[in-house]
């Protein structure tokens, strides 16, 4: 794992080498093992190396054997060793053991069909040297991250947005329609991110620049040929999903350095520890996150899955203050604003990942998604089969199946239940069913935008811009509701946020890499292909998973219902001696300086967190919202500096290969 | 003030931050104008019972009595009228 970085002029010479050190400082957290630069007329890329595989000859910038082709990559090919021997037998000559120079051969063959073969997550720029040619490439599923952007005549690249900022000609400001994606969303919708001019290349693309311009092209999507009920019974499923599963955790084993766990005391991430326990010979090393507050605590499940697999486990207990003191360094990271404090505990679970000297945690993330976990997707379900009958008085009842764990629930009362759920006046179009309750709730914090916000926004409409995402849903004509709404989720709140600020971000900021054997494609493929009726079993979820794990996990883990993952937010700002600098963040002459919300409203907010712990999922949305919004500002508007330098003496100029 | 300005001014503070320039109908649907969210409820039922001492059961958590300005002004008269 790793970072990469570049600027690509055309037509011009070398760009500057203080440049590349300067985005190599600003990604030194992705990659402190070593660094290397490679410039040449009109191109520059440069590796901050976290190394896992082939500690000894894998350094990048890395070139092919005639140097026509010049590669940084950051991240995992799982499936090297396989590739490697095919490349081998059609006479492919290698010089090192690293996954990298797989990805080269590959592409000498292949150009951009190469990313057909490829098992990983990853996101590289290969140089074509003959070509004047820079191809930008990221994984299936988004976990790796890759923004770009123009100045002038130069196209920038960096794993993190940061490094796109060492670059002079870069303005840096706030999207203010980003803004309005991420209070309406929760994340800008890709390839937008939070700041104006920097996109990012979207999963499962490729981006091609030369001279005349760039092509952003589409390599895979998710299937559409869900299997026909009838064809295969559920054991047949929950075989094959085993199966893969096995496979893809050994594959993700992979690495020349110990691996580690995660275990949340959830279902998915017991799933994983209990494959690597019960399926290869890996040492089995866990971590988890607890909390002081017992509402969000759950290392009481936690202990019964390390007791159960006898791991050698490590945890952290998290209190309000750890979330308070972490949350700036957490932006710095997510580069984004986040409307919710879910992804401190996460950073600080990777530091003490760090602290024990593991760089690699295998994580449950992605489970949710293609085997149809969240509530969402059981809400959505009951919606559908409420509306079918709207008088109907049994139906709304379904409803207090969903939401048994909130302490502050009104859905005890049907009749409230059925209001919220039953057909919500929605801005969103129709086939965005599944989502509108979730996207109109959220919406309501833009209460606090300032007139200025506001009027940037203009007539932008959220709505809009994700039909434009999705096309106007036209996948959504071909596919069931259940597969549907699994598929928004996919491309949007997965890599967006859950891969992004509280995955990909959180890991590195400590210089850890995170892989997710859930989302092996083939493991997606296989799962979304899945009749929905089996996928999701009445209202239960991840029934396949469930049933593949039998005899593999303690009962009561297995039969778990789902407790979605959350975080103190609000409140974890007003303890003792915690949080200063955030009163100072929300003060109102702050807020009017940087002018993005009403000081007036927010001053009340404030007041309303402080004075009541009963605060509602919009109060604190607001709270967390703004909060992050201006220390964004501040931390890359207004202090934003590349930091201290990497020392010259270890920077690795790249060269050619000697010829044989 | 009457019932119905004390619960106007509870809203406006309390969901609305104070905003006196967004316009709130007295019959208008809270949930429906995306005041009140799944907790927001909760809120307004902990305000009732302090400042007018009533007890809300819990089948008396339902929209007829606290989705409007003018439905929870009538909810609570109710309540109070049968206290007396």
């Amino acid at each position: 794992m790793c970072g990469i970085a570049g600027v690509f002029g055309p037509g011009h010479g070398p760009p500057s080498g203080i440049l590349l050190r300067r985005m190599l400082s600003l990604l030194r957290h992705r990659g402190p093992d070593e660094y290397g630069i490679f410039l040449d007329s009109s191109i520059g890329l440069a590796h901050a190396r976290l190394s896992i595989i082939d500690l000894s000859t894998g350094q990048q910038p890395m070139c092919n054997e005639d140097g026509s082709l010049w590669i940084v990559f950051n991240g995992e090919i799982f499936n090297y060793l396989e590739l490697r021997e095919v490349l081998v037998s059609r006479g492919h000559r290698f010089r090192t053991s690293s996954d990298t120079e797989v990805i080269l051969h590959l592409y000498e063959e292949k150009r951009g069909g190469a990313l057909d073969d490829l098992n990983g997550q990853f996101a590289f720029a290969i140089w074509d040297g003959n070509r004047k040619e820079l191809f930008l490439a990221r994984d299936r599923m988004g976990i790796r991250p890759l923004f770009y952007a123009r100045a002038g005549n130069d196209w920038v690249f960096g794993s993190e947005v940061k490094a796109i900022f060492a670059h002079p000609g870069i303005e840096r400001k706030i999207d203010a329609v980003a803004l309005d994606d991420i209070f309406t969303f929760w994340f800008p919708l890709s390839p937008r991110t939070a700041f104006e001019g920097i996109s990012e290349v979207p999963p499962a693309h490729s981006l091609t620049i030369d001279e005349h311009g760039a092509r952003l092209a589409r390599y895979w999507d998710l299937p559409e040929d869900t299997d026909p009920r009838g064809r295969h019974g559920e054991s047949y499923y929950a075989e094959g999903l085993r199966e893969l599963m096995v496979d893809s955790t050994r594959l993700q084993l992979r690495a020349d350095v110990p691996v580690g766990a995660y275990l949340s005391g959830g279902l998915d991430s017991s799933v994983i520890a209990s494959l690597i326990r019960n399926f290869t010979p890996n040492p089995l090393r866990t971590f988890s996150i607890r909390f002081e507050d017992p509402e969000f605590d759950e290392s009481d499940k936690q202990k019964i899955m390390s007791d159960y697999l006898g791991t050698d486990h490590s945890d952290f207990t998290c209190g309000y203050g750890d979330i308070a003191e972490a949350f700036p360094k957490v932006i710095w990271h997510t580069e984004t604003p986040i409307l919710r404090t879910a992804p401190v505990p996460l950073f600080l679970l990777s530091r003490l990942v760090r602290d024990n000297s593991y760089k690699v945690v295998l994580t449950g993330e992605g489970s949710d998604e293609i085997l149809a976990g969240y509530d969402l997707f059981k809400e959505a379900k009951v919606r559908r089969f409420m509306e079918i009958s709207p008088e109907s008085r049994m139906r709304p009842l379904l409803l207090y199946r969903l939401y048994p764990y909130l302490q502050n629930s009104p859905m005890r009362s049907t009749a409230y239940a059925k209001a919220f759920f039953g057909a919500p006046i929605s801005p969103f179009p129709g086939e965005f069913h599944s989502h509108a309750p979730r996207w109109n709730m959220t919406s309501m914090i833009k209460a606090f935008y300032s007139r200025d916000l506001r009027e940037e926004v203009g007539s932008s409409s959220p709505s809009e811009r994700v039909a434009r995402l999705f096309r106007s849903g036209e996948r959504s004509k071909r596919l069931d509701p259940l597969t549907w709404s699994q598929e928004i989720e996919i491309k949007t709140l997965l890599p967006s946020y859950l891969l992004s600020s509280q995955g990909d971000r959180m890991l590195m900021g400590n210089s850890v890499e995170g892989r997710f054997p859930f989302l092996d494609h083939r493991v997606v493929e296989f799962a979304m292909r899945i009749p929905p009726g089996i996928r999701m079993k009445g209202l239960t979820e991840k029934n396949v998973l469930r049933k593949s794990m039998e005899g593999f996990l303690p009962r009561e883990i297995n039969r778990m219902v789902k407790q979605p993952y959350r975080a103190p937010d609000a409140k974890s700002f007003f303890g003792i001696a915690c949080g200063e600098w955030a009163q100072e963040m929300l003060s109102p002459g702050c807020i009017s300086r940087k002018g993005y919300f009403n000081p007036i409203h927010t001053e009340r907010l404030v007041k309303k967190c402080r004075g009541n712990p009963a605060t509602g999922f919009k109060d604190n949305m607001a709270f967390i919202g703004i909060l992050s919004t201006q220390i964004l500002d501040q931390l890359f508007l207004r202090d934003f500096h590349p930091g201290e330098e990497i020392p010259a003496d270890r920077i690795r100029f790249a060269r050619p290969w000697k010829p044989v | 003030m009457d019932v119905a300005s004390q619960i106007r001014n509870f809203i406006v503070e309390d969901f609305l931050y104070g905003d006196t320039t967004v316009p709130l109908g007295e019959d208008e649907s809270l949930l429906q104008k995306g005041l009140i969210d799944s907790t927001g409820i909760l809120e307004v039922v902990q305000f009732l019972e302090g400042r007018f001492g009533i007890a809300v059961e819990d089948e008396e958590l339902v929209p007829e009595n606290l989705d409007s300005i003018s439905a929870i002004a009538r909810y609570v008269m109710r309540k109070q009228g049968v206290k007396i």
